[in-house]
Formats: C-alpha cells, sequence, structure tokens
C-alpha cells in the first residue's frame, strides 16, 4: 500500500467508528484523539480493525506509534508494504 | 395502604416504552384495543425464520449511532425509553437532583446476545481470542442497560439491574417502591428490557424444551389460552416509568397514571421450568394483602400466560381461585398481542393496561380460535375490547423460571 492508501484506511476506519467525525481541519501531525472525538475504546477499535482486516499484530507497547495521522502511516508503511 | 402519608405513597408519571408494534403508549394502546398483533418473522442464525416481536424506534432520537454501536440493543432501548419516560413526565431534573435520582430494571438475562456474537466472529478467524472484542465486559455487565441510562441522562443516584427472569420488570418496579419509601431516593426510574431476539440460543433451548411457538401466520403464533397453543413466541422491548412520592408529585402538578398500592414476590421452590399455580395465587394473595384489597376490588386481571400447555393451565387455576366469584372483574393478557417480552414483560403488559384507567376499556386477549377448557375464566375478554364502568385496579402477573413470582397492584389515582 502506497502512504495515501494507508492514510485513507486509517480515515475510514475511523469514519466507521464516528460517521459525524469531521477530516476537514485534521492536521496530520497533531494527536487524533485531541482533534477527533475518540477515546481510549475507540483507539482499540482501530487496532482490531487492523487486525481484522491485514492480520496485523500491534504489541501494546507501540500503539503510542498510532497516535497521529503521520505517525500511523510511517508506522505501518513497512508492514503494509505487500498489502 | 390508604393509611399511608403522601410521602410514602408511590405514583407512576410518566411511561415510555418500545413494544413489537409501538413506539409509544398510544400506539401501544391502540393496536391492543384493536386486537392488533404486533409479532413478526425474523431469519435466526442456524435456525432459519420464527415468529417473533421485533421493535423499531427512532433509534438516534436521543443519542448518536456511534453510542448506540459501542453499547447494547437493550442499551439503545434502554436509553430510548428512560428520556420518553422522562418527557412524559415532564421532569427536567429542575425539580429532582440527579444524585438523588435511582435507575433500577430488570433483566431476565443479559449478554446472551453480545457472548453468542463474539463467539460466532471469532469463528470467522480460527477461533483466535486475539479478534474477541474489548467491547464485550463493558456490553455484558448485568448493569449495563441501566449505566447506559446513567451516562446518557448525566444521572449520579445509584443504578443496578435486578435480574428475576421474566418476573423481572415486576421486581424492578417493586425496588423503585421500596427506594422511595426508605428515602433512598427521590424519582425512580423503573422498567424492563429485552433483547432476547438477538439470541439464537434462547430460542433454541426454548424449542429443545417443546414450548416454542409455531404457526404459518406469526400474527397467530402467540396464543395463550388456546386450544392449539404450542409455546412461547420470543419478543424484544421496554418500558420504563417514572416514579415518584405522592407529596412530590401533586406539589408539582403531575400527571398520574395511577398508584402503586401493593406488590408481592415469591419463590415456588420446586422446579427449573415449571410453575407452580398454588404458590401464584398465595403471590396474588399476598399483594392484594399488602394493598388492603380483596379480589373483587380488582377491575383488570392481567395475566403472565405465556401460550404454554402447563404455564397457562397453572396461572388459570390460580387465578380462577380467586376472581372466579368476582362479577365486576376482567382477565387478560397481552402477550397474545406482543408476544413474550422476557424481562419488559411485566412493566409492558402494566403499561398496556394502565390507560384502562382513562378509557374503561379492558384490552382483548387475541388469538383465541377455541378457548381451552382449562383457562375458562370468567371474565376473560376474548379477541374484543370491553367497555366497563369505571377501572378502579389493575393486578399485574409475572412469573420466571426458578419459580419466581411478582404481583403488582395499581390503583385509580384517587388524592386523599
Amino acid at each position: 500500500m502506497t502512504r495515501d492508501e494507508i492514510k485513507d484506511v486509517i480515515l475510514e476506519i475511523i469514519e466507521e467508528i464516528d460517521e459525524e467525525a469531521d477530516f476537514d481541519n485534521l492536521d496530520a501531525d497533531a494527536p487524533l484523539r485531541d482533534q477527533l472525538d475518540l477515546d481510549s475504546m475507540d483507539f482499540l477499535d482501530i487496532v482490531m480493525e487492523l487486525r481484522k482486516r491485514y492480520q496485523l499484530q500491534i504489541p501494546e507497547d507501540e500503539y503510542p506509534e498510532l497516535a497521529t495521522l503521520t505517525s500511523c502511516v510511517n508506522y505501518l508503511e513497512p508492514k503494509l508494504k505487500d498489502a | 395502604m390508604t393509611d399511608l402519608s403522601d410521602s410514602q405513597r408511590i405514583v407512576i408519571t410518566g411511561v415510555g416504552l418500545v413494544a413489537p408494534g409501538a413506539s409509544s403508549l398510544e400506539e401501544y394502546r391502540q393496536n391492543l384495543l384493536a386486537g392488533k398483533s404486533g409479532v413478526g418473522t425474523i431469519d435466526l442464525r442456524y435456525m432459519g425464520p420464527h415468529p417473533a416481536g421485533i421493535c423499531k424506534f427512532d433509534e438516534t432520537r436521543y443519542r448518536k449511532k456511534r453510542e448506540n454501536k459501542r453499547g447494547t440493543r437493550a442499551g439503545c432501548t434502554a436509553v430510548y425509553c428512560a428520556n420518553e419516560a422522562l418527557q412524559d413526565a415532564g421532569i427536567t431534573f429542575d425539580e429532582y437532583d440527579k444524585s438523588r435520582t435511582g435507575v433500577y430494571l430488570g433483566l431476565t438475562e443479559h449478554g446472551t446476545v453480545e457472548t453468542e456474537n463474539e463467539v460466532y466472529n471469532i469463528g470467522q478467524f480460527e477461533n483466535n481470542v486475539d479478534y474477541w472484542t474489548h467491547h464485550h465486559n463493558p456490553r455484558t455487565v448485568l448493569n449495563n442497560p441501566a449505566g447506559e441510562i446513567t451516562m446518557n441522562l448525566g444521572i449520579t443516584g445509584p443504578h443496578y439491574s435486578i435480574g428475576a427472569a421474566c418476573a423481572a420488570g415486576n421486581a424492578a418496579l417493586i425496588q423503585g417502591i421500596q427506594m422511595l419509601r426508605l428515602g433512598e431516593v427521590d424519582l425512580a426510574l423503573c422498567g424492563g428490557f429485552s433483547e432476547c431476539t438477538g439470541s439464537f440460543g434462547i430460542f433454541a433451548s426454548f424449542k429443545a424444551q417443546g414450548a416454542l411457538a409455531e404457526h404459518e401466520d406469526p400474527t397467530k403464533a402467540s396464543r395463550p389460552f388456546d386450544n392449539a397453543r404450542n409455546g412461547i413466541v420470543i419478543s424484544d422491548g421496554g418500558c420504563i416509568f417514572t416514579l415518584e412520592r405522592l407529596d412530590k408529585a401533586l406539589a408539582r402538578n403531575a400527571k398520574i397514571y395511577g398508584e402503586l398500592v401493593g406488590y408481592a414476590m415469591n419463590s415456588d421452590a420446586k422446579d427449573f421450568v415449571l410453575p407452580h399455580g398454588p404458590r401464584q395465587k398465595e403471590c396474588m394473595e399476598a399483594a392484594l394483602a399488602k394493598a388492603g384489597m380483596s379480589p373483587e376490588d380488582i377491575t383488570i386481571v392481567n395475566t403472565h400466560a405465556t401460550g404454554t400447555k402447563q404455564g397457562d393451565g397453572e396461572e388459570c387455576r390460580a387465578v380462577g381461585e380467586l376472581f372466579n366469584s368476582c362479577t365486576n372483574t376482567w382477565i387478560n393478557n397481552t402477550k397474545s398481542a406482543i408476544g413474550h417480552a422476557m424481562g419488559a414483560a411485566g412493566v409492558l403488559e402494566l403499561a398496556g393496561n394502565l390507560p384502562s384507567f382513562t378509557d374503561n376499556m379492558v384490552h382483548p386477549t387475541i388469538n383465541i380460535e377455541e378457548l381451552d377448557p382449562a383457562c375458562d375464566l370468567r371474565g376473560l375478554v376474548i379477541n374484543e375490547a370491553r367497555e366497563v364502568p369505571q377501572v378502579n385496579a389493575i393486578l399485574n402477573n409475572s412469573f420466571g423460571m426458578l419459580g419466581i413470582n411478582s404481583v403488582v397492584i395499581v390503583k385509580r389515582f384517587m388524592a386523599n
């Protein structure tokens, strides 16, 4: 997957959690949870959805890598390069 | 009961409900008086089509779709009913403190649906439990539906569930009465809920027991007292009543549906599933005694009968022994129109009869083509609603597995 495709997947998963999520003014380098109405349970939903879609096992100590949209893409790019 | 001070008299001031075929008391009452069934067909996982009472309502009227996705079906229904009941009662929490408000909900079971869904889900992933959802525990804790109400409304008083099989709705009402009388809370949201149609296992268990209703026309499948009855129609639904002390209700000029004057609960202490009429009769007698009433004072007996051979017969014998000599007592059954709403049954069935105090009508027991002689009770209102001069009191039966019996008596409200 390309970086743009990974970004789209993340936004798509967030939209599935909250269909009212507003991405218009999203700062890709700022924490997602500060900008969107997401809590820890929603965050676990993102992790679970990545597991279901791509069989990705993300260790708990690496969850901080998913803090911002950019860090998500950076972290997932090598893992999803063949997806 | 009549000697109680107004601060010990408990009244119903608001109703919010979801029933098969209705999402308001008005719509529900119209259906019941018209003898219109709310039962349809559900296509069950592993089991295919079966008669069931499915509910439709505006699920996003009081909270967002994302909250409904996170919570449970029972929680979603509970939030709707709680908001509707408060609105109906005209309570905005200017009158009551949220920390002095209690939420008491009756449940037959909870978590079965969510557990079945997760077992199915991990089955798609070779039963790898890494795919088991983190939402499982908060969805399946027994206080879930009541807790979802408190989160939605910001109620900080106590909330919990009463597990009482199919007597649960009445049991929650009784809990509310007691907590108000003890002064533990000032406002009680009491009711019961069922999300049972989401569980194939509940259907399959009744089927294995030979107690799951079948009929080619689902609207005729629920037929207590009929000779050809062949079991229970499982339904979803929920109902919440706002309960207040009379003095406070009068002070705020609240609409009063009726006064909760009598109640009782007891146990058969006999069998896991088979009901026991003599104990049911004792339960009715205990509720009448608490109310200071005799059988002749009851205008409507709303039966629990679910459409099983043995259960209907047991209850009819008990009701007959108490009420067959009463010339102004009428008997009906609400499950014939909506099926068995499990934890919601007691409260939904009471709600369906509460408007009798104002319209003086007794809704009928429908789907009786050939009355079982063992159920031929004096005053049984069959297939057509009956107008009566005045409804003074309603006795509501609700019984459940493991031999749990509950009776609640509501009286037409009269000020001292």
